[in-house]
């Protein structure tokens, strides 16, 4: 996994509540078997309509979708954060995130940024006033700045961590087998098994 | 184990006993590796994970505690021939190629096990109480109806999950549900899990496992507790659970891989065991009254916009949250629905009966019961899609499909079908469907599709009539 420190780029004010992951991208984009090309399913539905916020010329280039809350509510489809990565999306602020897809983003790299409503609504209206405007979000200094704005967010030690060092949690894991090996050990018998 | 076997010092919750009993590691800022007792495996959230092991040259560390199906991208109908679909065929076989070669167990389309991830797993006994299980899908909260901790990942967890049999995870919260009373008369566990949605809201879960209790469940079939805990992802939950009991250990007896012998009565000891401890303490408490309960449908775009049956559409002017009433607002757009109408009146194109909420033998026995001598609306096409090929046959064996056919119902082979539009099954743009899946999102079952989320008594009725209906709307049936 790529390392995550700190990202600035132009951002894509999304100001919809509920932004379930069927809408980020819809069943019939699901069907590849990469991690790759989902970028043509991102907000599929909503693409056609050319005032869909990221159809304006002025959105293209936007690396930073601040978005309503609770988003990415729904399916556990990973794909719904590859499709923002295939895009070209590096960070998503909201003032709530669905659990599932939280721990998609954060798993393959895609920081999410938990932002009070308030705060968020402050930079919509900075993002809208001047597309150019740049988001910076921080993840060593646990801060979004936009402007003058500093707004600091929560972040776990471990994950911070982890992305800070873009470490792979397999391997992390895999640090550990000898204490999966004794746990398994006391397994009881009559747990199932499908082989 | 010990901690689980050992009589409980503090008293603690059933998910937190569960959870105890599967930590392989704990460590001060850290979260939890957990150990999973059991992955199932789908063609849709698989493949990458598969490609992440080969890429890393890793192998399946249990492929005994591993098990897949096709279900989300399988034709319904001619599934002896080859799926039409190039892309969705390309990426069944990639399923049936990764199975091959890491060695896990796959059922096929055409084999008697094949269906809906949540349907085999329970059908197979490979559910039991106390197990943790996950999927690379959301709906794995179903397995909870068993006493155990089952819950949706995605495809880097999958992997996770193949590589080490373990998941690294932060502890969750927990909330009792309580549902007092008892259903009346054409209300159903889907009519319970709508109603508590409503209430909590699409978020109110979040961060917490649902413990379902109360007199209410303690008094639905495995069939029901499934339908219950299958939604409790809608309500933002990842996990919902219900206490093993009896009627538990009914179901799962002499299942393929039910513990046998010895195994059963030394299972059925631990199981009993499975319960929230007198004292123990919940993060957050919520109550339903079951007796108050009448069917619920949704009028909106999340599962959280549902009224009882009676009700009519409501008005976003009586929404004082700016963000609530524009989201009721564009629901409203989405679904071409006029605040005020009552519900009743609300015309369906569309009925679908399956998916795993309420694809089960006891949902189909409920519908056609309802259809039984009566006739599908002019003008209304309705699917009956079985959730497993074994539900197919039980059924068939039942004679339920001739009622359904009788009825002009379509009867089809087994999957996830217009639960989520991604085989041919889809609806229109602008077409309405009454539907027993568990997500009536914009366009969830085809670009445009508007869906109103019901209970098979609702769809059966609803089809009848060609709106939206429960059984007591229709006149009774004569005598011949
Ligand atoms: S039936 Fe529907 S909800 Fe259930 S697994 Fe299939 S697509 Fe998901």
């Amino acid at each position: 996994m790529e390392k995550f420190v700190s990202h600035t780029g132009t951002a894509v004010p999304l100001r919809r509540s509920n932004v379930d992951t069927d809408q980020i991208i819809p069943a019939v984009y699901l069907k590849r078997v990469t991690r790759t090309g989902f970028e043509d399913g991102l907000f599929a539905a909503w693409r056609n309509d050319p005032e869909f916020v990221l159809n304006k010329p002025e959105r293209q280039g936007a690396t930073v979708l601040v978005a309503g809350p609770d988003f990415g509510t729904g399916s556990s489809r990973e794909h719904a954060v590859w499709a923002l990565q295939n895009y070209g999306f590096k960070a998503v602020i909201s003032a709530r995130f669905a659990d599932i897809f939280r721990g998609n983003s954060l798993k393959s790299g895609l920081l999410t940024v938990v932002l009070p409503q308030e705060t968020i609504e402050q930079i919509w209206t900075a993002i809208e006033a001047d597309p150019a405007t740049e988001v910076t979000v921080d993840l060593e200094a646990r801060e979004v700045r936009v402007g003058e704005l500093v707004a600091p967010f929560e972040i776990d030690d471990y994950t911070r961590w982890r992305l800070l060092e873009g470490l792979d949690d397999i391997g992390l894991t895999l640090r550990n087998v000898e204490t999966i090996d004794e746990f398994e050990t006391t397994r009881p018998s009559f747990k199932p098994a499908t082989l | 184990m010990t901690a689980a076997h050992a009589a409980p010092v503090q008293p603690l919750t059933l998910a937190e006993k569960i959870w105890e009993a599967h930590v392989v590691r704990r460590a001060e800022g850290e979260p939890d590796l957990l150990y999973i007792d059991m992955q199932f495996i789908h063609e849709v959230t698989s493949a990458q994970a598969f490609d992440g092991l080969r890429l890393a040259g890793r192998t399946v560390r249990r492929p005994d505690l591993t098990i897949a199906t096709e279900d989300h991208n399988t034709p319904t109908l001619d599934i002896d021939k080859p799926i039409a679909d190039p892309v969705s065929r390309t990426q069944i076989e990639t399923l049936r190629r990764n199975c091959a070669e890491f060695g896990v167990r796959l059922h096929s389309l055409g084999d008697a096990n094949q269906g809906v991830v949540h349907v085999i797993g329970p059908q197979l006994g490979l559910t039991q109480p106390g197990m943790t299980i996950v999927c690379g899908d959301s709906h794995t909260s179903t397995h909870g109806a068993f006493g155990a901790i089952a819950f949706g990942i995605g495809t880097s967890e999958v992997e996770h999950v193949l590589a080490t049999q373990t998941l690294p995870l932060k502890q969750f919260k927990t909330m009792a549900i309580n549902v007092t009373g008892s259903l009346k008369p054409g209300v159903t566990a889907k009519d319970i899990i709508l109603a508590v949605i409503a209430k909590i809201g699409t978020g109110g879960g979040q961060g917490y496992i649902l413990e379902y209790r109360g007199e209410a469940i303690r008094n639905l079939s495995m069939e029901g507790r499934m339908t219950v805990c299958n939604m409790s992802i809608e309500a933002g939950a990842r996990a919902g659970l219900i206490a093993p009991d009896d009627t538990t250990y009914a179901y799962l007896k002499d299942r393929a891989h039910a513990p046998q012998g010895e195994d059963w009565d030394a299972a059925v000891a631990y199981w009993s065991t499975l319960h929230t401890d007198e004292g123990a303490k919940f993060d957050a408490e919520v109550t339903i009254d079951a007796d108050a309960l009448t069917p619920f449908v949704t009028w909106g775009t999340n599962p959280g916009q549902g009224a009882p049956l009676g009700d009519v559409v409501p008005n976003p002017a009586d929404y004082a949250d700016p963000n609530a009433r524009q989201d009721v607002e564009r629901a409203l757009e989405y679904m071409g629905l006029t605040a005020g109408t009552p519900l009743r009146e609300i015309a369906v194109d569309t009925v679908f009966l399956g998916s795993c909420t309420n694809g089960r033998l006891e949902d189909l026995r409920a519908a056609a019961s309802v259809l039984k001598g009566r006739k599908v609306a002019e003008g209304v096409r309705m699917l009956v899609v079985p959730g497993s090929a074994r539900v197919r046959l039980e059924a068939e064996a039942e004679g339920l499909n001739e009622v359904f056919e009788a009825a002009g119902a379509e009867w089809r082979f087994a999957g996830c079908s217009m639960c989520l539009g991604m085989n041919p099954d889809q609806l229109a743009p602008g077409e309405r469907s009454a539907s027993t899946s568990n997500r009536n999102f914009e366009g969830r079952q085809g670009k445009g599709g508007r869906t109103h989320l019901v209970s098979p008594l609702v769809a059966a009725a609803t089809a009848v009539t060609g709106h939206l209906a429960g059984p007591a709307d229709l006149p009774a049936l004569q005598e011949v």
